[in-house]
């Protein structure tokens, strides 16, 4: 069997795929609907057009003949055969329009009187009615007849001639044809209008969304200005591509950070390994390598932990360890925790908060922030110097300053201050991450509220700016975000468990 | 003591087992949740040290929850490389009495070990507590070396505290930080040392014998030294 067998294609043919992809588009959904809609609301008006007007007519046409009837029936009975062929021959005379048809025959069928010159064939029912073609007075035209019995065995026919009322309805049909034509054509043209529009409107969106998903994230969705719907959307798309790129800059700026702050300890260890193992000559030497690797991988480790925390800590996961809790405690025991060290480096601690600060928050957190804060405060004072812890509460905020009397940080670099690894040029020789104030900012970020970085002139004053009620995110988007990374976590299986 | 480790991890279970022996305890190895599980259930143990992730269809947190499911109150500790605070939460909520994050230094590993299995044994509720001629009494809050009163602050009381309820064994900075001052971060300088330190001026400073030992690299350890 060398024959290759060619193989069966599950897709469908590219014309029905075409077909298939021409239908899902949701412009052509749309136009499909509004045609549907305008051909349905034509076909009603134009059928409510027809029975107001033809079956009016109609309807009219019936009652005079029977009143008609009635009234040569009335003669006949008061008058006898003499008075009732008076009355046709006058009526006759009087119908202005020449559209009455009557006939009396006697019961042998001879006519009496009338304007038809014989019965009709196949009129032989009495009160129903006929229409049917007619002759009169040598023209043929159409009518519409109802035969009565009289008493005495003479029969009456009673009619109108309606071929006017025929070119009526002829000229209607003919008119509600054109009309829905052009009614169907307007619908089409309609439906191509909105399929343009819709797809104009969304073009735009997905030309940039594909961009970005290409990787070119500078693009943005061209506003209109009208402030109509797409215009919305457009400018949700271009707040969640800030944001997006936002972060993507951050990664991009902490993964060039780990390059340096990681690789370099990472180095040095491995270095100091190798040459360990190449040159110690005694064990002792081998040892303390070995040992000093240990610490710089140590160093590592801990930077990798802040960084995770950092990580957790903005996904936001941990709020809820949020509670009712009262920092003046907690700021007692850092202050005791922290004072012992102060004064071993020769610093004063001060200290001013009210009795009662309750807010509702994570203690853990706001602990570790304050302890952050605290410890870069005593890193970057001279000996000699103080440090002043106060917290003042107000309504709605808990201020939390912490000043030191330092080198402080340039004016210009503190907006960068709390990015992950940044490190003032003074801070250069002294030992730290550079994750500090990242998770302070990060932790306040949760909380709902602001690290600030003041001068003190000098040195820096770091001012935790919380606020006392439950956080409330500052956007629409954020929230958007935050549901979003719970339904991911809420899809994707935890762990291990 | 009788010591259990389930780790998976080839490296790091030879490493912690070696060095568990080293320190005199009698160690059993198991590298996945199933058996794990049949020898924590099977034997007495004083300790469990358990990873969470394990192979085996048994993780370490159905490992845990199973024997605890059994009555079975081995102390254990879990270690991780699942280090965020939920994860944490969720290994003590499921009965775990410790939780070190990977990676770790093998002398705060056997620290946290020994003391946790010694809390196991449950002494009762105390209320004198003496090592060598230093005696603390737990009610009046009084502390007495040599007979001699020593005046102690409320926080410094509780460093000695916890210090003499772990007499004999190595305490770390951390386990200081979170059992003295529930701290759960790490400070970046060495607070610890210095009130262990200032406790250090008011028990052992003006007496010949210090019972208050810094252990390199590892922690400290209040104990009588044998002459």
């Amino acid at each position: 069997m060398s024959e290759a067998v060619p193989e069966a294609d599950p897709k469908p043919p590219v014309r029905i795929r075409k077909r298939r992809r021409f239908l899902r588009s949701a412009g052509v959904r749309f136009a499909v609907l509004y045609a549907l809609v305008f051909g349905i609301s034509t076909i009603v008006l134009a059928a409510s057009l027809r029975y107001s007007t033809v079956g009016l007519l109609d309807r009219q046409t019936h009652e005079a003949i029977r009143v008609d009837a009635r009234g040569l029936a009335t003669h006949f009975t008061e008058g006898g055969l003499p008075a009732l062929v008076l009355t046709l021959r006058n009526r006759i005379d009087e119908n202005l329009n020449d559209n009455a048809i009557y006939l009396l025959v006697d019961p042998l069928g001879n006519r009496i009187a009338g304007n038809l010159t014989r019965w009709p064939q196949g009129i032989d029912a009495p009160h129903a009615w006929y229409t049917m073609p007619v002759e009169r007075a040598g023209l043929r035209s159409h009518a519409l007849l109802r035969y009565y019995e009289l008493p005495g065995g003479f029969q009456l026919l009673v009619g109108r001639d309606v071929s006017t009322r025929s070119q009526l309805r002829h000229i209607l049909r003919d008119g509600l044809l054109w009309a829905l034509a052009a009614m169907l054509l307007l619908g089409v043209l309609g439906a191509l209008v909105i399929r343009g529009l819709f797809k104009r409107s969304l073009a735009d969106i997905s030309a940039t969304t594909r961009a970005i998903a290409r990787g070119d994230l500078t693009q943005r969705v061209r506003r209109s200005g009208s402030g109509d719907e797409f215009d919305e959307l457009a400018e949700t798309i271009n707040d969640m591509l800030d944001r997006i790129s936002r972060l993507m800059d951050g990664v991009r700026q902490v993964s060039n950070a780990i390059a340096h702050d990681l690789r370099t300890p990472i180095t040095r260890a491995r270095a100091r390994l190798e040459d360990a193992a190449a040159h110690a000559r005694t064990t002792e030497e081998l040892r303390g390598a070995v040992d000093r690797a240990t610490d710089d991988l140590d160093g590592v480790v801990k930077v990798f932990q802040a960084l995770l925390r950092i990580a957790e800590i903005e996904a936001g996961s941990r709020r809820s360890a949020f509670a009712d809790i009262d920092l003046a405690p907690v700021l007692d025991d850092l202050a005791e925790f922290f004072e012992a060290a102060a004064e071993e480096r020769g610093i004063g601690l001060d200290i001013a908060w009210p009795r009662e600060l309750p807010m509702v928050g994570d203690r853990d957190m706001i602990q570790q922030a304050i302890a952050n804060l605290l410890e870069n405060a005593l890193k970057f004072s001279p000996a000699g110097c103080r440090v002043s812890i106060s917290a003042r509460m107000d309504a709605t905020h808990i201020e939390i300053h912490i000043a030191d009397q330092g080198a402080g940080i340039p004016e210009t670099d503190r907006p960068r201050a709390t990015e992950r690894f940044y490190r003032a040029e003074s801070a250069r020789s002294t030992p730290g991450s550079g994750l500090g104030l990242a998770l302070v900012s990060a932790i306040a970020n949760l909380h709902g509220g602001i690290l600030r970085l003041d001068d003190n002139r000098p040195g820096l004053r770091a001012v935790l700016v919380l606020p006392r009620r439950a956080p409330n995110p500052d956007s629409t988007l954020r929230i958007k975000l935050w549901t979003q990374n719970l339904k991911k976590d809420a899809l994707t299986p935890t762990d291990n468990s | 003591m009788r010591i259990l480790v389930v780790e998976d991890d080839k490296d790091v279970a030879g490493f912690v087992v070696k060095g568990l022996r080293e320190a005199g305890h009698t160690v059993e190895h198991a590298d996945n949740g199933r058996d794990g599980l049949f020898m924590a259930a099977s034997e007495n143990f004083d300790a469990i040290i358990l990873d969470r992730m394990l192979p085996g269809g048994i993780d370490g947190l159905r490992l845990l929850e199973t024997l605890r499911a059994q009555d079975n109150a081995t102390p254990v500790l879990f270690l991780s490389a699942l280090g965020q605070v939920d994860d944490r939460v969720k290994g003590l909520k499921a009965g775990g009495d410790d939780y070190l994050t990977k990676p770790f230094a093998f002398a705060e590993l056997l620290a946290r070990v020994e003391a946790m299995a010694r809390r196991g044994k449950g002494e009762g509720p105390t209320t004198r507590l003496a090592v060598g001629d230093l005696e603390m009494d737990l009610l009046s809050r009084g502390v007495k070396r040599g007979g001699q009163k020593v005046d102690l602050q409320p926080r410094e009381f509780r460093l000695l505290e916890y210090l003499m309820r772990h007499a004999g064994q190595v305490v770390t900075r951390t386990m200081l930080l979170e059992g003295v001052w529930d701290y759960h971060f790490d400070p970046q300088t060495n607070v610890i040392d210095v009130h262990v330190s200032r406790l250090r001026q008011k028990i052992d400073k003006p007496f010949d014998a210090p019972l208050l030992h810094t252990v390199r690299n590892a922690g400290y350890m209040l104990r009588v030294e044998e002459p």
